[in-house]
């Protein structure tokens, strides 16, 4: 495998006294799916956070794509091609699914103020790109018959998927897609793993926090493990899984 | 009742050929049916700027959601940047080409000036949030009050206290604003002329706010009020946009400034102290936040009721008690404070919602009956 | 006399006046996220009813020393400023709990502007001089003015303060206003009658702010019906500056802002070199708002909220 596509080496993050992330370093290649498990607390969304932007990591080193990403403000890391979606989704509530995806491609456009008053052709062009891959997407994520409902009526499954095709929107090379299945039923959570795969089969590469381990062992291509801020055991799922210090850290064997 | 037809282009097309002939017609009704009709299209004049205001500042509150309780401080440079390049005040210290610029590159300095005063309010405030960044932009407003009623020393500047007098009115067209013009046998008296010159900015507003709605730069605002923290995580500069409101929604007032300025002939910090501020903001809600018409209707509302009430309040008063009891200014105001708290109760959406809106706090009452 | 000493002692009695009207703002914004506009107007009316009803007993021909009388007012004042500040909420805001948050804000401009034309009404426009029933006995002070109306402020002012902080702190009703302030949903869950404590915040509110009327009158020897707008405008500023929802930072940024104002406007020409005279004080106090806020977006000691992403 030639270099890889996203790369983070010793990053530590603290708030206060809490070292959330300790020299934490992973390595993902494009294509595939890479999973992060770890209980609760052991620092998962926050090393996301760190991988888009939103917090900013005390040291370590960020490439992504060869972009340095260190440090960098959320709109780099989304035009170097990293989109994220939120455990808690958080979609704009007071705007139909369509107009979400609409924002989404904010990143990719260029229309300004006097685009958006004179409406020149190349605006006019514009929009109506925005508005006909917003379509695409939407029909993508398989929400298309919604795209004029308001995303807070949406169902929970539909705002999960809708969150998925609005961080696709900026067009990412890595999507990072933060426990997705949290709160599915069976049925939507199979749908959703089928979504994942044509999603890495077209090209995107794909980062996922999950608590389901079932779901990760099918999925994913390559699993990392955090603990207490530290990665403690990375490798194909079954290595994983056999890991005994994994073992440790989810059924809570006294550490000492 | 059923308005579907209003919606066929057709029905558009008749819609605004009606409003059309109400807007040009609306000055000779008033003058010709009222005895003191120019006081009352005066009134129009001054409801036309506030409209302006109020779509300046539903950029900032209701688009954006930067919650700004000092707007009025640009309506008041725009203002003083009119009155200072259009008055003997200033004139003899500035060079001669600043004298007197033709009227729309006046309105472009206005609403640059504006817009640069936004973006100075707009970049020390970027991380504070709701009631933090209420409090800075009111005194941000205080502070350029405070500043245009003591600039007359050691330079004078600002004239203080007693403001700037004898500005020149506009000259656009080959008219002169300030004096009657005879013209298809009726006499456009000065009030006649600046509405229908208000009028044109104020239509070529409502057309901007429009267009910026429904675009990416639209979408981008709403998204940073519906969620800041998602909309920073799509890729949206955050800084970008906010101050992009802040000094779009100023230039508005900057632009609305210079007209009252040129209208009003005199300008003194008086005219913008934060209740003015505060009753921008009024207009903007109480129509109906984030809805263009809403704001519209919003703004005329606040600002006419106040006058509609100085007319009917003695009569009333004397047909009720056979005199006058109370103090009618305060009486007045009165009133318009009860309503002001009649309408929200009513109505916490405003009185013309956007159809969204509506639906969204319908849903609430039935969440709370739940 | 020393300037420094004197605009340090100005300082610190105006600012234990902010800091009581302040600590109005706070806890209502504490428990329910409302800027309470009205609360400006409900000082301004203590203000007036103890004006008035000193004036009605010395019309009587009442003889009580000054103090008594200035207690009687008082006793008439507090209560009247309790019922308002509870029937403000109960009218304009409670059918408002669940709306947006500015239709609250709108109805409390609302109210604002009702009290003080209702207030111009009763009481008329022009100023309304403090009757002049204390007696005026001036310490010196290091070398600085003092008079026995300024230590009873400052000492009252102080008294009130850790009053509220013990029921604050010590008291069920405390206990419940905390929960609430912490998620009223929650509190509702636990037992705590919401409803009963957001009242009894506004009527703790209002008599302190009634309180805080009478001293600012008394210390100005005038009211005036629009007196409470530009007060409650610098409680509120006080209130931010410290950190809004936090009774502590309230004090705290009342007392500072006494200071920053004192100093301020008695040195700023000085420092300036007299391009910024006196009259610049009500800009001394945003621009050190403002400049705290740039550094602590959430006051000097409010909590800093972590973005949860």
């Amino acid at each position: 495998m030639s270099t890889p596509l996203l790369q983070i080496q010793g990053i530590h993050k603290r708030f206060g006294g809490l070292h959330a992330l300790n020299d934490v370093g992973l390595s993902i290649n494009a294509g595939e799916i890479y999973g992060l498990i770890g209980p609760n607390g052991a620092g998962k969304t926050t090393l996301f956070n760190v991988l888009t932007g939103l917090y900013q990591p005390d040291e370590g080193r960020f490439t992504f794509d060869g972009h340095d990403l260190f440090r960098k403000k959320p709109y780099v890391v989304v035009r170097s091609g990293i989109a994220r979606t939120f455990q808690n989704i958080r979609l704009f509530a007071n705007m139909t699914a369509l107009e979400n995806v609409m924002v989404g491609q904010h990143v990719r456009t260029h229309s300004g103020v006097i685009g958006a008053i004179f409406r020149h052709p190349k605006a006019r062009a514009e929009e109506a790109a925005i508005r006909t891959h917003a379509l695409e997407l939407l029909e993508y994520v398989g929400i298309a018959k919604r795209r004029d409902e308001l995303a807070r009526n949406l169902s929970y499954g539909d705002q999960r998927r809708l969150e998925i095709a609005r961080a696709l929107a900026t067009r990412p090379r890595l999507l990072a897609l933060d426990e997705p299945a949290a709160g599915m039923n069976p049925s939507e959570t199979e749908g959703l793993k089928k979504l994942m795969q044509k999603i890495r089969d077209d090209g995107v590469t794909i980062l996922l926090i999950e608590h389901d381990v079932k779901l990760m062992m099918g999925l994913c291509d390559r699993i990392a493990v955090l603990d207490y801020g530290k990665k403690i055991a990375e490798g194909r799922p079954e290595q994983v899984k056999n890991d005994p210090r994994v073992i440790e850290a989810y059924l809570g064997v006294a550490p000492e | 009742m059923n308005f579907a037809f209003l919606q066929t282009p057709r029905g558009k097309l008749i819609t605004y050929a009606i409003l059309g002939i109400v807007l040009a017609v609306l000055p000779w009704v008033l003058t010709g049916g009222f005895e003191n009709g120019k006081a009352w299209v005066r009134a129009v004049d001054f409801a036309l700027l506030y409209i302006m205001l109020a779509l300046g500042l539903n950029i900032v509150v209701g688009y954006a959601g930067l919650l700004d309780l000092g707007y009025i401080a640009f309506y008041a440079v725009g203002a003083y940047c009119y009155a200072l390049l259009n008055s003997p005040h200033l004139q003899a210290m500035l060079p001669y080409w600043a004298h007197n610029p033709p009227f729309l590159l006046m309105l472009l300095v206005a609403a640059f000036t504006a817009g640069v005063f936004g973006l100075l309010l707009g970049t020390p405030v970027l991380k504070l949030r709701g009631d933090y960044l209420a409090i800075v932009t009111l005194g941000f407003g205080e502070i350029i009050r405070i500043f245009m009623n003591n600039l007359d020393r050691p330079i004078n500047i600002t004239n203080g206290p007693q403001g700037i007098n004898n500005i020149e009115r506009v000259h656009f067209l080959g008219i002169d604003f300030g004096r009657p013009v005879q013209w298809l046998g009726l006499t456009f008296d000065m009030v006649h002329l600046y509405y229908y010159l208000i009028l044109a900015f104020c239509v070529l507003i409502i057309f901007v706010t429009l267009r910026l709605q429904h675009s990416r730069i639209g979408r981008a605002w709403v998204a940073l009020r519906e969620d800041e923290i998602a909309a920073n995580a799509m890729g949206i500069n955050i800084r970008n946009v906010k101050l992009l409101a802040f000094a779009m929604g100023a230039s508005f007032g900057g632009v609305s400034g210079a007209l009252f300025a040129s209208f009003q002939g005199f300008v003194s910090p008086e005219s913008f102290v934060l209740m003015e501020s505060i009753m921008v903001l009024c207009m903007v809600v109480l129509g109906g936040m984030g809805h263009i018409p809403g704001v519209i209707l919003g703004a005329i509302i606040v600002s006419i009721t106040p006058e509609i009430l100085r007319d009917v309040i003695n009569p009333m008063q004397e047909a009720a008690f056979g005199k006058r009891v109370l103090d009618p200014e305060n009486l007045r105001m009165l009133i318009f404070g009860l309503a002001m708290i009649a309408i929200m109760l009513v109505r916490p959406e405003g009185l013309w919602p956007s159809k969204r809106r509506a639906r969204e706090f319908h849903e609430h009452d039935e969440e709370a009956r739940a | 006399m020393d300037i420094f000493i004197q605009q340090l002692i100005n300082g610190l009695i105006v600012g234990s006046i902010y800091a009581l009207i302040a600590l109005g703002y706070t806890m209502v914004y504490g428990i329910m996220q409302l800027i309470n506009f009205a609360h400006g107007e409900i000082v301004m009316i203590g203000a007036m009813v103890t004006i008035t009803c000193i004036n009605l007993l010395l019309g009587l021909g009442v003889q009580l020393p000054g103090p008594l009388l200035l207690l009687a007012g008082l006793l008439m004042a507090i209560p009247v400023s309790m019922l308002l500040g509870f029937t403000i909420e109960r009218v304009a805001y409670r059918p408002l709990r669940r709306a947006p948050r500015l239709a609250p804000l709108i109805t409390a401009i609302g109210v604002s502007i009702v009290l003080q034309q209702l207030a111009m009404l009763i009481w008329g426009r022009n100023y309304r001089p403090f009757p002049a029933i204390l007696p005026t006995v001036v310490h010196d002070f290091y070398g600085a003015a003092i008079t026995d109306l300024q230590i009873a402020i400052f000492i009252l002012a102080f008294l009130l303060m850790g009053g509220l902080f013990f029921l604050i702190e010590r008291t069920k009703l405390g206990r419940a206003m905390r929960a609430t302030s912490q998620n009223p949903d929650v509190a509702g869950l636990m037992g705590v009658n919401i409803n009963t404590v957001i009242s009894m915040t506004f009527v703790i509110g209002s008599a302190l702010g009634a309180v805080a009327g009478v001293m600012v009158a008394a210390n100005y020897d005038q009211a005036h019906a629009y007196m409470g707008f530009m007060i409650g405008l610098k409680a509120f500023t006080a209130a931010v500056l410290g950190g809004i929802g936090n009774l502590a930072g309230a004090v705290v940024g009342g007392i500072l802002l006494g200071l920053i104002e004192s100093l301020g406007s008695g040195y700023l020409g000085d420092l300036t070199g007299g391009f910024l005279g006196s009259h610049y004080k009500d800009i001394f106090a945003f621009v050190v708002l403002i400049a705290v806020l740039i550094f602590r977006p959430s006051g000097l000691m409010g909590e800093r909220v972590a973005e949860r992403a």
